[in-house]
Formats: C-alpha cells, sequence, structure tokens
C-alpha cells in the first residue's frame, strides 16, 4: 500500500478545505483510534512483562542467554520498525503462521517495543545503588526475592518516565503498521483519504487524534506515577 | 512470481544509495531547523523560546507518517509539484528538526551561564559568542546524542517508502512482491541497515561513557 498520487496542479490555490466528508466518516476514524489505543497499551504490557525477565537474564543469566538478549535488542533497535513488520508478516506468514495483520501489528510492536525496554530496564537495573544490593544480600534474601523486593521497585521508579516517553513513542510508531492494512487509525485514515479523495483534511484530522493521544497516555502515566510512587510521600 | 537475480540485488545496490541521499538530505536540513529552533529555546525573547517549544510538542507528539503525508499532500494543495524525494526529505528534515533542537538546547544550555556573561563583559557580539565561545563547548556534549538520533533518521528514511519513494524498504517490498522470499530479502536488507546504524550506536554509546568520564574526574 502507498499513497495515491498528490493532487496534480490547477488552480491551486484556490483549493478549499471540506471537512463534511471526514465527519462523515467520523465514527471509522472513531474505530480506528480505539484499535491504536488497544494495541498500543497491549504491546506497552507485553513489553514490560518481557523486558523485566530479559533485562534481569541480561544482568545475571548465562552467557549464552546473555549473548541472544544482547543481539537480539541491538538487532531490533539497529533496523527499521517497517522492516520488522515486514518479516513478521510476511516472514512468519510464509513459515506457516498465517495470522491477520492486526495480530501481526501486535507481534511486530511488541518485538520492537520489547527490544527497547529491555535496554531501559537494564539501565534501571544496574543504576540501583549497591548498598541496596548488599543490604538485601546480607538479609539473606533469595536472589528472587532480591530483585522482586528490592531492586526491581526502586529500579521502575527510576526509569518511569524514560518508560513512559518511549511507550508514547510505541504508540506514535504503530501508524507504519498501516502498510499491511490493519484497522488502526492510519489505515482507517488511508481508507477514507483514498474514497473521499480528501487526503489532506483526512491527515490533518488524524494528526490531530495522534497528537490528543500522546498527551492522553502522558497524563495516565502521570496519574501511574503519582499512584504508584509519590502518593501519601512528602516530596 | 519469479525467481531472485542479479538485477533484484543491482536495485536494491541502487535504491540503497536513494536511502543514503535521503538521510543526507534531512541531515542537512534537519541541522538548520534543529539550530535555529534550539537558538530561539536559548534567546532572551520569550515568544520565540516558546514557538519552539510548541514546535518540539508537536513534531514529537505526532507520527513522522502523518508529517510525510501532511507534507505530501499539503505542497501539492499549494501548487509545488515536489515529487516523493522532496516532500519526504522535507518532512524528515521537519521531523528531525524537533529532536536535533531539542538536544541542542540541552546542550547549549549545560554550557555555564559565566561564560555568556564574561563573552557580554568583553563586549563581544552576539554571533561571535554563540560561534566562539557557547558552541565549541557545547558540540562536546551534543555529540554522543546526536549521533545517536543518527540512528534514528536513517531508520526513518524507511517512512519515506509511504509516499512511492523508492528507497531500500521500498525496493525490497517490490522484489518481495515478485518473488515472494520475505525472510530473505527483508532479512538481507534489514542486515544493510544494521551495517548502516549499529556503528553509529556503538560509536555514540562509546562517545557516551568518555563523556560521563571525563565530567566524573
Amino acid at each position: 500500500m502507498h499513497a495515491p498520487r498528490a493532487r496534480q496542479r490547477g488552480a491551486p490555490m484556490s483549493y478549499e478545505f471540506y471537512f463534511g466528508d471526514i465527519w462523515k466518516a467520523r465514527w471509522l476514524l472513531l474505530d480506528g483510534t480505539l484499535t491504536t489505543l488497544r494495541l498500543s497499551a497491549l504491546c506497552m504490557v507485553l513489553s514490560l512483562a518481557i523486558a523485566i525477565p530479559a533485562a534481569v537474564s541480561r544482568i545475571a543469566g548465562p552467557g549464552w542467554l546473555r549473548g541472544v538478549i544482547y543481539v537480539y535488542v541491538e538487532y531490533i533497535r539497529n533496523t527499521p520498525f517497517l522492516i520488522q513488520i515486514f518479516l513478521v508478516y510476511f516472514g512468519l506468514g510464509i513459515a506457516g503462521f498465517r495470522m491477520s495483520p492486526n495480530s501481526a501489528a501486535l507481534i511486530a510492536m511488541t518485538a520492537n517495543g520489547a527490544a527497547y525496554t529491555i535496554e531501559i530496564v537494564r539501565a534501571g537495573i544496574v543504576g540501583v545503588d549497591r548498598g541496596q544490593w548488599e543490604a538485601g544480600r546480607v538479609l539473606g534474601l533469595s536472589p528472587l526475592q532480591l530483585y522482586a523486593s528490592i531492586v526491581l521497585p526502586q529500579a521502575l521508579k527510576i526509569i518511569f518516565w524514560p518508560l513512559a516517553s518511549q511507550f508514547i513513542l510505541i504508540m506514535l510508531a504503530s501508524s507504519a503498521v498501516s502498510v499491511i492494512a490493519t484497522s488502526e487509525l492510519s489505515s482507517v485514515t488511508y481508507d477514507i483519504s483514498t474514497q473521499t479523495f480528501r487526503a489532506f483534511e483526512a491527515y490533518l484530522v488524524t494528526t490531530g487524534i495522534y497528537f490528543c493521544l500522546s498527551v492522553a497516555f502522558a497524563a495516565v502515566f502521570a496519574l501511574i506515577f503519582w499512584l504508584a510512587f509519590a502518593r501519601g510521600r512528602p516530596a | 512470481m519469479r525467481p531472485l537475480n542479479l538485477g533484484d540485488f543491482l536495485f536494491l545496490a541502487q535504491s540503497a544509495l536513494w536511502t543514503l541521499g535521503l538521510f543526507f538530505v534531512s541531515l542537512a536540513g534537519g541541522s538548520v531547523i534543529g539550530l535555529a529552533l534550539a537558538l530561539m529555546r536559548t534567546s532572551p525573547w520569550r515568544p520565540l523560546r516558546w514557538f519552539a517549544l510548541g514546535y518540539f510538542r508537536v513534531i514529537q507528539g505526532t507520527p513522522v507518517l502523518m508529517q510525510i503525508f501532511l507534507i505530501y499532500f499539503g505542497t501539492a494543495l499549494l501548487g509545488f509539484e515536489f515529487g516523493a524525494l522532496v516532500s519526504a526529505g522535507l518532512a524528515l528534515s521537519v521531523n528531525a528538526g524537533a529532536f536535533l533542537g531539542e538536544i541542542w538546547e540541552s546542550s547549549i544550555k549545560s554550557v555555564s551561564k559565566g561564560q555568556v556573561e564574561a563573552a557580554r563583559v568583553l563586549g563581544l557580539r552576539y554571533a561571535t559568542t554563540q560561534l566562539h565561545i557557547i558552541m565549541p563547548q557545547a558540540l562536546r556534549v551534543a555529540t554522543p546524542p546526536t549521533v545517536g538520533f543518527l540512528v534514528q533518521l536513517v531508520k526513518g528514511t524507511a517512512m519515506a517508502s509511504f509516499v512511492g519513494f523508492v528507497e531500500l524498504t521500498r525496493a525490497s517490498q517490490m522484489i518481495n512482491n515478485a518473488t515472494f522470499h520475505p525472510f530473505l530479502i527483508f532479512g538481507g536488507v534489514s542486515l544493510l541497515y544494521f551495517a548502516i546504524c549499529w556503528p553509529l550506536s556503538l560509536l555514540s554509546s562509546r562517545l557516551e561513557r568518555r563523556l560521563a568520564r571525563a565530567y566524573a574526574r
């Protein structure tokens, strides 16, 4: 899929904006927005769920596992998301894992998001003060207890804001999955633009929706931070 | 479907050059915009500071894909026939400007205030102060994150394929449509990107460590 040709020349300056057709498609846009929200939220939760054990393994696991995770993270972070989408959708498809575009989108987004999240969580764990580890060991905690009750809670607080901005970047980058004709916001906008021939208006409205989404995510993250770390504690 | 042939590899090699071309165009454009925004952010005039801040928030808060489409269709509405290379280069420049601008803003702000004051006392003009006092010191701080951002920019050029610009990603997509060897083609092309991006990533983190050591001393 790629863009329909831009309007050819002809009375260019007399172009009149017309949002009527976009307004008619408002429920489609809402559907797309909700799909983007759902995909992004799922991707964030899955990425973090994968990244925490992977980051711990990257630090404390056996040598071969550390190597595998290192290569994975570097590969994902140094190749375009668009190519990763193709690898998941067409590559896994030909390997016998046929899936809907939306599932492929979620897998590609999570594969991508997890790599960045692993790197952030790893930095957070390394950033926890050495004294905390030693105190935990002296108290006789098992490695699992040490991570679960001492290191990770502190690491998550350190990395909260870098992680939050990474998650917002993931939501914005999810627009790229429209290349495999999913049903999220960018794909819906593409459909609307080809049906109404009002591409500029359609993308303008959708850009506004994405901006609202990123503001909304930032607000939700601020709320989560307050609930998890700041509530009832002196500043 | 047809088998892969030598022509496909030549096509990929040629489109890799277009990827690099788009990268350099966007880097040049992004640097000009980014420098202007960083100077606005550090200027004493409040409307300029606010304008640059708004620019950062809006561009960083919307997908680069939307920026590409808006510029592609928007410039056409205004009567310009730019085609895919110029619109994609313009959009990526606008996008890169927001990220480079914010990196450079904080680099400029990391230079101690005493330096500006000393320059003013010596009677140096704004341009001289920026060029000979501030920039050389800010450059040291700016280099590691700037190199790191280059990786984002190389990867970002793939998004130009959405408006039909035939760079590496679009070319691999076209070859895959004809031959359907997705693992081979996309895997191979991803390694090409990796070969460009990974050295930059390593360089960026090495420079960052060196800078951190220098500050620890």
